[in-house]
């Protein structure tokens, strides 16, 4: 994506339209509305426990740096009713153009970053499905994980 | 439902579900899992046919395959999944009882389980049961972690409680 042109503008109005209308959801991708171009937008602001930084309109988003893992619960709208584990990097480095087109990099962790993460992926055509921990598996890595939960969760 | 369960082998899952299949069964959630050296089906399937006729029909394969099983008439449909709200682990030296007073406390301190799963590891001299179990908080979280921590200080064992705070994107 390297135009930007008032479609663009407007497209992210539409999807930011279509995100709103989902309370509780935290992110949407543009290909969840079958448009194929690398934008997402995330916001965990209604979830005041977690930090964040705000409404992000991330344009050609790029992680450049994570670290650190953990286990935490995703659901997704293009997979309605389940809901499944799934390993994500703890902390990530973002670098991503807003609607402007302007530069941006942000330092994120737990929530936040677990979000981001998972509407990047579907820019790559992956879902959360494609990422669940076996159950075996995380009966065994849970419990050294769980004091990350803990932190992410509070 | 049909519920299975029978000594591990290759193929279980293929035949059963080849002689519902063939009777034009439609399967939903299921658990499966190697439980020891069995293997354990739970399984919720549609099927047109009376339960008689599916009986009949599993027969010959679970008596080749040294399996038993057993169907429930059950009423379940889509969109009933219940989302767990709270995740509480629990490990220590294994005790006679443990689960039994373990989940005694949290069902009185309202937790309504949806899922447990249970190890146990260490050494053969020393084992460790491990206990995770996912759940729904229905007198809330405090409640929970109160009885919890009672259960460890007198049990002596870990117990931890985190909420479960499904990210949906």
């Amino acid at each position: 994506m390297d135009e930007f042109s008032n479609d663009i503008k407007s497209f992210i109005q539409d999807l930011e339209e279509t995100f709103r209308s989902f309370p509780g959801c935290v992110g949407i991708a543009a290909p969840q509305v079958g448009r194929f171009e690398r934008i997402v937008l995330v916001d965990i602001s209604h979830k005041p426990q977690h930090n964040n930084h705000g409404f992000l309109v991330l344009i050609n988003p790029k992680i450049t740096f994570c670290e650190g893992s953990s286990l935490g619960r995703e659901g997704c709208l293009s997979v309605p009713d389940y809901t499944g584990k799934v390993e994500r990097a703890k902390s990530i480095t973002l670098e991503a153009l807003n609607e402007n087109g302007d530069k941006q990099e942000f330092q994120m962790c737990g929530y936040e970053a677990r979000a981001v993460q998972h509407e990047i992926d579907h820019l790559d055509g992956k879902l959360f499905i494609d990422r669940l921990v076996s159950r075996r598996n995380s009966l065994s890595k849970r419990i050294e994980l769980s004091a990350d939960l803990k932190n992410e969760s509070g | 439902m049909l519920t299975l369960v029978g000594k591990d082998r290759p193929g279980i899952v293929a035949e059963v579900s080849r002689v519902l299949f063939d009777m034009k069964g439609n399967l939903g959630e299921a658990s499966m899992t190697r439980l020891g050296g069995n293997f354990t089906i739970m399984l919720m399937a549609s099927i047109p046919e009376k339960i008689n006729a599916v009986e009949e029909k599993l027969q010959p394969v679970c008596d080749k395959l040294g399996l038993f099983f057993h169907l429930d008439e059950i009423e379940a449909g889509l969109h009933q999944h219940v989302e767990p709200d709270v995740r509480i682990s629990i490990h220590g030296a294994d005790q006679a009882g443990i689960v039994a007073l373990a989940t005694d406390a949290l069902s009185a301190a309202g937790l309504n389980i949806l899922n447990l799963e249970s190890d146990v590891g260490g050494y053969p001299e020393s084992p460790v049961y491990v206990m995770h179990i996912e759940g729904v908080a229905s007198d809330g979280f405090d409640t929970l972690d109160k009885a919890l921590q009672i259960l460890a200080r007198e049990k002596d064992v870990v117990a931890r409680i985190t909420p479960i705070d499904t990210m949906v994107g």
